[in-house]
């Protein structure tokens, strides 16, 4: 088994890993579009970019690092959180804020104490082709555990949508349901992070969820079309990145470009794509 | 009383232990159709979130006769215009929406969606997305969500308040039918008792706190109402409305200038 994981090649490992960090956050952001919590989504992406830097000071996995961080920054926004969308936001952004010093905090140390210069453009841009193939299988372990749990949440969830007091009236427990999305939305930005870097974690979680919304008739078709887009996006952006160690653009000799670069330019393409068609179908 | 699908008995509610309204008691037989008529801030709100069980009672006891089912329709819902569900979805989620997990496609389900889309009259918008209906229409989609589990009471909150003169006859007529035919017993607030007026059978007028109940013409006198509100009220009926009038300024501490139109308490300068 383990023999296998190790033949990956970092093109194979940087598939694997883009597919699961695509397909949970495509998953999990049509619902935390549809419930208003964009922004939350955002901030923990960047809050555990905090957690990457922290696992390269202390030598422990980078996943290990983004996933901490970002449920330690979700439980935060939860007790400070309120119901409404906007206390909501105000929570979210003064946890934004203590994780991005944090970040600094972490980074700064990375480059001087332990010199690790390129620590910041890893950390916050991703590099897909440097994620070592021990990586594989704890990211499909944690895709796996975000899917179950937003396949048990997604009903609860859609009836919050809709009106919070009449999911209560039901038996729904509003509070815990609403603290365990957040949990698992750490989880697919901590696979983001990973996979695009901690700032672009926003672009796979939202991208494709807000096209697969405004394209889609239903919510199983919203997920399915997000997923397509992101995992889409991800496999492109992978396949363009590899091309273009071979580009000669006039400057500089030859470079690869950043496969973050390619997978936000493809979501954005899609996301615009999107809009278009739900506006030709009026 | 027994067999009653609501009843109220010493109810007080209210917020932080501070009653806003107490000593309520009342009770609906199935198949009535009942209107929770007060001045906005008098409590009614409250009162329905107490027997929905969402806020606590601060006193007294509250029975849902049957098998103890509770439907709500809220007064609107949250969801953005372009979120991709559809009328249709949304009555589904009434049937087991509260449960984790994703249930299969079934025939039976389908057949039951359908079934209340037809007693709804949504046929025509069912495949629509829920955001995009007029209010009116998304009315028609949560009366359905709330009845697809066939609930002893049905409560809604100012279900009213945003229709336009026709959508309010219709909602009023349709859940006046559904009352009876489906015998649940509906409990509806409104700040302006007119438009239930062809429909009502019973009705709780709330105000300054307490609460009065029983027919429409038994509580819209003017020594009943004088009596809730604790000064001297006349009840003018005009035009096959009714007009609920206190004489030298308004007895209570409820402006009425941004809603004349309801009528509710008008005041003689």
């Amino acid at each position: 088994m383990s023999a296998g994981w190790f033949a990956l090649g970092p093109v194979g490992v940087a598939l694997a890993v883009s597919f699961a960090a695509a397909l949970v956050s495509a998953v999990v952001g049509v619902f935390t579009v549809l419930r208003g919590q964009a922004f939350a989504g955002h901030a923990l992406g960047d809050i555990s970019g905090a957690g990457g830097a922290a696992a390269l000071l202390f030598g422990i996995r980078p996943l290990a690092g983004f996933v901490a961080m970002a449920l330690g920054g979700a439980a935060a926004m939860a007790l400070a959180g309120g119901r409404r969308i906007a206390e909501r936001d105000l929570a979210s952004g003064v946890v934004l804020g203590a994780g991005l010093g944090l970040a600094a905090l972490f980074l700064y140390l990375d480059a001087t104490m332990s010199g690790a210069g390129g620590a910041a453009s890893t950390v916050m841009f991703g590099s897909m082709f440097a994620i070592p193939p021990g990586m594989v299988l704890p990211a499909a372990l944690c895709a796996v555990a975000a899917l179950a749990a937003m396949a048990a949440l997604a009903r609860p969830l859609a009836l919050i949508a809709i009106d919070p007091d009449l999911a209560a009236s039901r038996g729904v427990r509003v509070r815990l349901v609403g603290f365990a999305h957040l949990a698992v939305l750490a989880l697919a930005v901590g696979l983001a992070a990973m996979s695009v870097g901690a700032v672009l974690a926003t672009a796979l979680l939202i991208g494709p969820a807000a096209a697969g919304l405004r394209a889609a008739r239903t919510l199983p078709g919203a997920v399915a079309l997000a997923a397509a887009i992101g995992v889409g996006a991800s496999w492109g952006g992978i396949g363009l990145a590899y091309e273009s160690y071979g580009w000669s653009l006039g400057w500089g000799g030859r470079h690869g470009w950043p496969v973050s670069f390619f997978v936000v330019a493809l979501v954005v393409a899609a996301h615009a794509g999107a809009g278009l068609a739900a506006r030709m179908r009026g | 009383m027994s067999d009653a699908a609501l009843a109220l008995e010493g109810v007080a509610v209210g917020h932080a232990g501070r009653a806003v309204l107490a000593e309520v008691g009342f009770s609906l037989a199935p198949g009535s159709f009942a209107g929770l008529i007060g001045p906005n801030g008098s409590g009614k709100t409250t009162l329905l979130r107490s027997i929905l069980g969402l806020v606590p009672l601060l006193a007294g006891r509250v029975a849902i006769g049957g098998r103890g089912q509770v439907g709500y329709v809220p007064q609107s819902i949250a969801l953005d215009r372009f979120m991709p569900i559809r009328a249709r979805d949304v009555i589904a989620l009434g049937l087991d929406g509260h449960r984790l997990g994703i249930p299969l496609p079934s025939r039976r389900r389908r057949a039951l969606v359908d079934e209340m889309i037809d007693a709804v009259g949504a046929a025509g918008f069912a495949d629509r997305r829920v955001g995009d209906l007029s209010g009116g229409q998304q009315q028609r989609v949560m009366i359905a969500h709330a009845l697809i589990r066939r609930p002893d009471v049905l409560l809604l909150d100012e279900p009213l308040a945003s229709l336009d003169l026709r959508s309010t006859a219709e909602v009023v007529s349709l859940l006046a039918g559904l009352a009876r035919e489906a015998k649940v017993a509906v409990l509806m607030s409104a700040h302006d008792m007119n438009p239930l007026l062809p429909a009502m059978d019973r009705i709780v007028y709330v105000a300054e706190g307490r609460a009065v109940a029983g027919t429409v013409a038994e509580v819209v006198r003017g020594a009943v109402l004088s009596a809730l509100y604790g000064a001297h009220i006349d009840v003018l009926r005009v035009h096959g409305r009714v007009l609920v009038v206190a004489a030298g300024g308004a007895p209570h501490g409820h402006a009425h200038d941004h809603d004349e139109d309801a009528m509710h308490v008008v005041r003689i300068p």
